[in-house]
């Protein structure tokens, strides 16, 4: 059997609600045809725990906050063709990037979490990444290629967008994307 | 009683309004609709969004067209790929002039910033975001004022000096820290002169001034326009 050579395909989730990979999987019946052009090669829904090299489209959900989901973006952009910034966190920042309003923001929203609304003995986590002073949506630090913006992005926009790049085409957001 | 006409063309088309109308109506009045975010028929211009720049032939200025009165032989571009731009620039500084995140707003769906900012494809901001943490007012028993979420179009403080008369609303300071305030800028609970109209309400085009507790679609109000015009007019007295 002649097997054609599949685009590859990788999403990664960093500080978002993973509702913009809901709107992924609401494709629903859409998803057959879309697995038959690509194979998803990293996802939150696939068992890969280091991002591959040469990946043709990563889209991309949430907004960047700290260093972990930094480098991580920093990894996939060097490795893929087209990075898609996907959803109002990744385009905006959206609520994520809301503790920019104040100063100190990483130390804030510890502060509040893990001391001041804790039932139990307040302690604030070591072992997990450091957050980093601002928030950022992703072009503000790498190059990125296509957005979509939507709290969520409707299916349908995410549909049009993948079938636009897979076919080759540049999509056109005027008047199909909405904000919020 | 004649009132004297005036000849020009908007977008090549040949069109025919009253002497001293502004671009903006003369488009509006001949079905060519411009994007603005200040402008509101009934209230004076101010010009302040700069949306609604338009071409006008023999000029390499562009020109706000809701206030800029027609003349005769006049021929005026509403569209071009320029005026896209600008305009897409535009929406993208508003956008980042202070925090407007669209998912935790009451306006969402309902804003004009919003819908304009879909219209023209503004898919992402490419200036650097400035995060405000102005204080909103909620002191007042319905009307809410979140400044973070103003774009400084003064419609509101339009409506209150021309059509209710009390002129509780006004600006202070200048530029990126200009704020709207009540009286000599006290909290809106204090305010001595507010009639608690609501027009402010009505006319805020995007979610910076809200009724507490009232869906925004129901508050904004595209008929305070004609109200507004009934008013200016006095139509009712025949």
């Amino acid at each position: 059997m002649e097997t054609v050579e599949k685009t590859k395909l990788a999403t990664i989730w960093l500080s978002g609600c993973s509702g913009c990979h809901m709107s992924f999987l609401d494709q629903d019946e859409l998803l057959i045809d879309l697995a038959k052009k690509v194979q998803l090669v990293y996802s939150p829904i696939v068992d890969v725990k280091i991002f591959p090299e040469n990946v043709d489209v990563t889209l991309v959900e949430g907004a960047v906050a700290n260093e972990e989901q930094l480098s991580l973006l920093k990894q996939a952009r060097a490795q893929t063709k087209i990075l898609v910034s996907l959803g109002d966190c990744a385009v905006t920042g959206n609520v994520t990037a809301l503790r920019n309003a104040w100063s100190d923001s990483d130390q804030a929203v510890l502060e509040k979490a893990y001391v001041e609304t804790s039932d139990e003995k307040a302690l604030i986590p070591m072992a997990v990444p450091k957050l980093l002073k601002k928030v950022h949506s992703l072009h503000e630090v790498v190059k990125v290629d296509y957005f979509i913006p939507g709290c969520p992005p409707s299916a349908a926009l995410i549909n049009y967008v993948l079938t636009e790049l897979l076919a080759g085409r540049t999509p056109n957001m005027e008047g199909r994307s909405k904000y919020g | 009683m004649s009132v004297s006409t005036v000849k020009l063309k908007i977008n090549g088309v040949e069109v025919t309004v009253p002497e001293g109308t502004m671009i903006l109506k003369a488009a509006k009045d001949n079905g060519t609709i411009i994007p603005t975010l200040c402008n509101l028929e009934g209230l004076t211009s101010y010009g302040g969004c700069r949306l609604c720049l338009v071409e006008i032939s023999g000029s390499p200025k562009l020109f706000p067209a809701c206030s800029t009165p027609v003349s005769a032989g006049m021929e005026v571009t509403t569209e071009s790929d320029r005026l896209k731009e600008y305009r897409k620039m535009t929406v993208q500084l508003l956008l980042s002039e202070r925090t407007h995140i669209c998912s935790v707003c009451v306006a969402n769906d309902q804003c004009e910033l919003q819908s304009l900012a879909n219209q023209l494809g503004v898919d992402h901001v490419m200036f650097e975001r400035q995060w405000t943490n102005d204080e909103i007012d909620s002191t007042h028993d319905f009307l809410v004022i979140d400044r973070n979420r103003c774009i400084l179009c003064t419609r509101c403080i339009r409506v209150c000096d021309e059509i209710e008369g009390v002129h509780t609303l006004d600006l202070k300071l200048r530029g990126k820290d200009a704020q709207v305030i009540m009286d000599l800028d006290d909290h809106w609970v204090n305010s001595c002169s507010c009639t608690s109209c609501r027009k402010c309400a009505k006319v805020c085009p995007v979610g910076a001034i809200y009724i507490e507790g009232e869906p925004v679609f129901h508050t904004k109000n595209k008929d305070i326009a004609e109200f507004i015009l009934a008013r200016r007019n006095r139509k009712w007295r025949q």
